[in-house]
């Protein structure tokens, strides 16, 4: 490969230097709106806060409720079990569906792929009636557990297509050579296919994580004991119909986005790999 | 022996334990602050006295009715519950309330209060408090407050510089609970002799001209937020504002003010009458200890709870008796805004109420932006209003759809089980069958419940026509209302056509803007010798990172037409501050760039992924044959780059075209309903339009039709594209 010039090399990062400037300016407000300490704002094109204050940081950390509970700290809790749980039992659900969809023949299959394809088009918000009642039904209502439980099969068919995507590239030949060495159908799975699709697990992980971390209007509705909101719900509160509480909702929204964020720098290698070579091109 | 009967004693010990002590009630509210204190401390009097114990849920005010005609059906909801009684027509349609007890006594409270929370002649609800408007006046720039339109017209030219950003009076003027007021004061009915609301009257004319011409003479801000009333009174920018009693909390100590009811309108004579809203305690109709239920909403609504409420919560009692109390006379707030209250017209707590805030707040957005002559304003809602408001459709025979489901699902059934050619076994066409189907079962398991059900459950609902918890089967009634564009011309917003050329318009506009802007970064970042290229793409993925409602709520934040960032870089440049949401272009505008921001990265990932695919080979082989870079891009990069990014552009469409989260949060549809798309119309439909489940249904329905059609098309192209 030649060595570019070096004025293309300038013009390539300054395109890239706009481009991330534009990115960052909103987040860079966010941040200035959570450091000011005033909650009324000014018109003004600087996101540079002119002065710094963690007030709303430390309201929104601290935040208890009228008993005296401390609020945040069970959010954050319930936020991590829900966002964990989701993960593990989403990614189980989703790699053994995925792997037999890949790898075996049986009646309904195409059939079945097409139809979570096609799940995925009817607008979320309207199934949130019957999913109460099914909740309710199953005696789940107000659990984290009926909430784990629908993040995860609702993120089931995005996943199960990545991931069906990917192992599909997977060379076959590495699975027979390990069942001649005398390996179990179940060894081979565990031993050879997931270490193998690790960057589609990585990237499976990250969404399933995201999808529970993310999502508030089901978890507005199916859960009622604060303590027990996730993270967006208690974020929703600072903006409320009659009155919106800046300050705290950008103190608050960073704090929710920061763990996403970290699992995107963490994965952002896998990125590219877990979604080209497998979800996309299936 | 011993044993058992240790655990008989036990048992009987706990059992008489557990009669003693009744389980606690549940009581939800969505109170804050003052008055979320005020209540605990009501409640905690109420333990004392009665020794029955009470478990407050505080929700957040936007999830609580939804909340509330979920769980009380399913008997999860509260003992009592504290509501305005706007709703109560519609929680008794549901049978969510139980009428008060026998020692409900009339006379304790205003008369309009419990007038309020009268259905049929019967009482639903223990009164608490009373919320309404008056004025609030800057006493230092005010002395003597207006007493009519005519004194307030006079004031006003010396408070206001519109330069300077100063005003004489600050209201939320695009909300019609703010507007009744002055349409009640220009002898503007609401309603007719039946019931019926009515738009197209003189009154509403008047009203409209008179804040119109407040906004033209620049005595009153255009667009005003609740945010901005707040930072112009507190600034002393403000002479006079009008907002209730929750506003007394925000108030700067430093500002010295004081309350009187609105003025009166001087061409009419008639008091600016605001609407009456009453704060009840409700006891649930499923409650199953309805007796300590009434008690407890009892005693919060009277006496020694009701003072707790006025002097802690800064709440404005319905108990007559309150008022005698010394506190409670010595506090001028609450003794205004009870004067003022005086002149207010309870709301109406029929269906019918709930059916007239959309048309109104488009009528008066409407005028004040002005689109629209005032005297047009009331035919424009009436209009909206009739479109809203749909009869329901005739019953239909559910029969012959129940035959036509049970054929479809023997059919698909015979289809997936049918004997394969050449009479193999099942076992012997799919010998994997056993091992696949531990693979697979407890996903399908999982989906089947959560998501087919429910995917289901939401087809069949497009049959129904709902109406307060009443579910009647209609047939396609809903599909021909909404394809035949029923009430409105195909041209409006709200007709399905409209939206549905706005969301084919956003889904385009976006895909093509996340593919040009993710390819082009993708080329820029191609280049593995580049320097920092790992912290640039770091960078630049952090929009998809951001939770998607965050963004939304981010970039509506930029987007105000006083405080945002937008109009500051605007300002930067020398160019006016665009008012955003007034025009359904500049709208779309900031809905598109809020969703490419938000999407671009997904497709820089996926063309990164499928750049790094295509070999070096072929371009070194294309540079020795001569072929320009713009050659090389059109005859090797694109080519390649489509088998990887078609599945992506397929997949970013469908997510675009059901991007609630954007269109709701940024726009939320303004000006009138235009940048709308489909989902956003259906959620309107099912949650915030009289809870039509039925119609939403059938929205959704079409939504899905139109997205199986684009998938079954870019399906034939991906084909191709494999064969090709």
């Amino acid at each position: 490969m030649k060595k570019p010039s070096w004025l293309k090399m300038a013009g390539i990062h300054a395109g890239l230097s706009v481009m991330c400037m534009v990115t960052l300016y909103p987040v860079l407000w966010v941040v200035k709106m959570a450091l000011s300490p005033v909650d009324g704002m000014s018109l003004t094109a600087n996101p540079f806060p002119d002065a710094v204050t963690f007030d709303h940081f430390r309201e929104v950390l601290w935040s208890s409720d009228a008993q005296g509970r401390w609020v945040f700290g069970r959010q954050l809790m319930a936020s991590l079990i829900v966002g964990g749980a989701t993960t593990v039992v989403g990614l189980g659900l989703a790699v053994t569906a995925a792997y037999a969809l890949s790898r075996f023949r049986f009646p309904g299959k195409e059939g079945g792929m097409q139809a979570l394809l096609i799940t995925q088009m009817f607008p979320a918000t309207l199934m949130l009636v019957p999913i109460y009642g099914i909740l309710q039904k199953l005696g789940l209502l107000d659990s984290l557990t009926g909430l784990v439980l629908v993040y995860a099969t609702t993120s089931l068919p995005f996943c199960i297509w990545m991931l069906k995507g990917y192992f599909d590239t997977l060379p076959r030949e590495l699975e027979e050579a390990a069942v001649m060495d005398g390996a179990s159908p179940f060894q081979v799975f565990i031993h050879v296919v997931l270490p193998l699709a690790r960057p589609a697990l990585a990237v499976t992980a990250l969404f399933s994580f995201m999808t529970a971390w993310n999502e508030f209007v089901l978890a507005a509705t199916l859960i009622n004991d604060p303590t027990r909101f996730t993270l967006p719900v208690a974020l929703q509160r600072y903006v409320g119909e009659y009155k919106v509480e800046w300050g705290k909702f950008a103190a608050c929204a960073l704090v929710v986005s920061a763990p996403v964020m970290a699992l995107f720098f963490a994965l952002q290698k896998h990125l590219v790999g877990g979604l080209t070579a497998g979800g996309v091109k299936g | 022996m011993k044993r058992w009967a240790a655990l008989l004693l036990l048992a009987v010990a706990w059992s008489a334990h557990a009669a003693d002590a009744p389980a606690p009630l549940k009581l939800w509210h969505a109170y804050r602050g003052g008055e979320e204190t005020a209540l605990l401390q009501a409640t905690a009097r109420f333990t004392e006295t009665t020794g029955v114990k009470v478990d407050l849920l505080g929700l957040p005010y936007d999830a609580y009715a939804h909340k509330l005609t979920n769980a009380i059906p399913h008997g999860a909801g509260p003992d009592v519950f504290i509501f305005n009684h706007e709703r109560l027509r519609n929680f008794h349609a549901q049978n969510l309330v139980a009428a008060t007890a026998k020692d409900f006594v009339r006379a304790d409270y205003f008369a309009n209060t419990v007038e309020a929370l009268e259905v049929e002649g019967q009482v639903y609800g223990y009164p608490l408090s009373l919320k309404s408007l008056a004025l609030y006046v800057n006493t230092d720039l005010v002395p003597r407050p207006p007493a009519s339109t005519r004194e307030l017209l006079a004031l006003l030219p010396s408070l206001s510089n519109a330069a300077e950003g100063r005003f004489g009076l600050v209201y939320e003027s695009g909300d019609f609970y703010f507007h009744a007021p002055f349409l009640f004061g220009f002898d503007g009915p609401l309603f007719d002799a039946t019931g019926r609301a009515r738009f197209d009257t003189p009154g509403m004319a008047r009203s409209l001209a008179f804040v119109k011409r407040l906004q033209d003479e620049r005595w009153m801000p255009q667009e005003v937020s609740g945010a901005l009333v707040k930072t112009l009174f507190n600034d002393g920018r403000a002479a006079m504002l009008i907002s209730g009693p929750w506003f007394a909390g925000e108030i700067a100590p430093t500002v010295r003010y004081r309350v009187v009811a609105l003025p009166t309108v001087s061409e009419t004579g008639t008091p600016m009458k605001p609407f009456l809203g009453v704060e009840a305690a409700f006891v649930s109709a499923r409650s199953e200890q309805a007796a300590q239920a009434h008690a407890l909403a009892r005693f919060l609504s009277v006496g020694e709870a009701s003072r707790v409420r006025t002097t802690v919560g800064r709440q404005i009692p319905a108990d007559v008796a309150a008022y005698e109390t010394q506190e409670v006379k010595d506090d001028t707030l609450i003794s205004s805004f009870r004067e003022a209250a005086r002149d207010a017209t309870p709301m109406p707590n029929t269906l019918e109420m709930a059916r007239v805030w959309e048309p109104m707040k488009l009528a008066l957005r409407a005028v004040l932006q002005g689109g629209v002559k005032p005297e047009d304003a009331g035919a424009l809602a009436d209009r909206r209003y009739r479109a809203l408001h749909r009869e329901r459709p005739n019953d239909a025979n559910p029969v012959p759809w129940l035959g036509f489901v049970g054929a479809m699902a023997l059919g698909g059934t015979a289809y997936v089980l049918r004997r394969p050619a050449g009479g193999q076994s099942l076992r012997q066409r799919y010998p994997d069958l056993a091992r696949a189907a531990t693979y697979v079962a407890p996903a399908a398991a999982g989906v089947l419940v959560l998501v087919f059900i429910p995917f289901a459950v939401g087809l069949s609902l497009s049959l129904f026509h709902h109406d307060a918890g009443q579910y009647t089967f209609v047939g396609l009634a809903n599909f021909v209302d909404i394809l035949a564009s029923r009430g409105y011309s195909i041209s409006e917003p709200l007709s399905f056509y409209f939206t549905l050329a706005v969301t084919l318009l956003w889904a385009v506009v976006n895909v093509v803007l996340h593919v040009c802007i993710g390819l082009g970064l993708a080329l820029l970042l191609r280049d593995p010798l580049l320097k920092l290229r790992g912290m640039y793409r770091v960078l630049l993925i952090i929009p998809w990172a951001v939770p998607n409602y965050i963004t939304a709520l981010m970039w509506k934040g930029m987007f105000h037409r006083q405080f945002g960032a937008i109009n500051g870089l605007l300002t930067l440049l020398g160019l006016e501050p665009v008012s955003w949401f007034t025009r359904f272009s500049t709208a779309f505008a900031a809905n598109v760039a809020t969703n490419t921001w938000l999407g671009f990265p997904f497709m820089m990932v996926v063309a990164l992924g499928a750049l790094q695919s295509i070999p070096q080979e072929l371009y070194e082989a294309a540079e020795v044959d001569g072929a320009s870079r713009w050659t090389q891009f059109r005859r090797i990069t694109l080519p390649l780059l489509k088998p990887a990014m078609l599945p992506a552009v397929v997949l970013g469409s469908v997510w675009t075209f059901n991007m609630f989260n954007i269109i709701y949060l940024v726009s939320g549809g303004e000006p009138g309903g235009g940048t709308d798309i489909l989902v956003s119309e259906a959620f309107r439909w099912a949650f915030q339009r009289n809870e039509q489940y039925g119609f939403a249904a059938a929205y959704s329905v079409l939504i899905f039709l139109v997205l199986l059609g684009w998938s079954a098309f870019t399906k034939r192209l991906l084909r191709t594209e494999e064969s090709a």
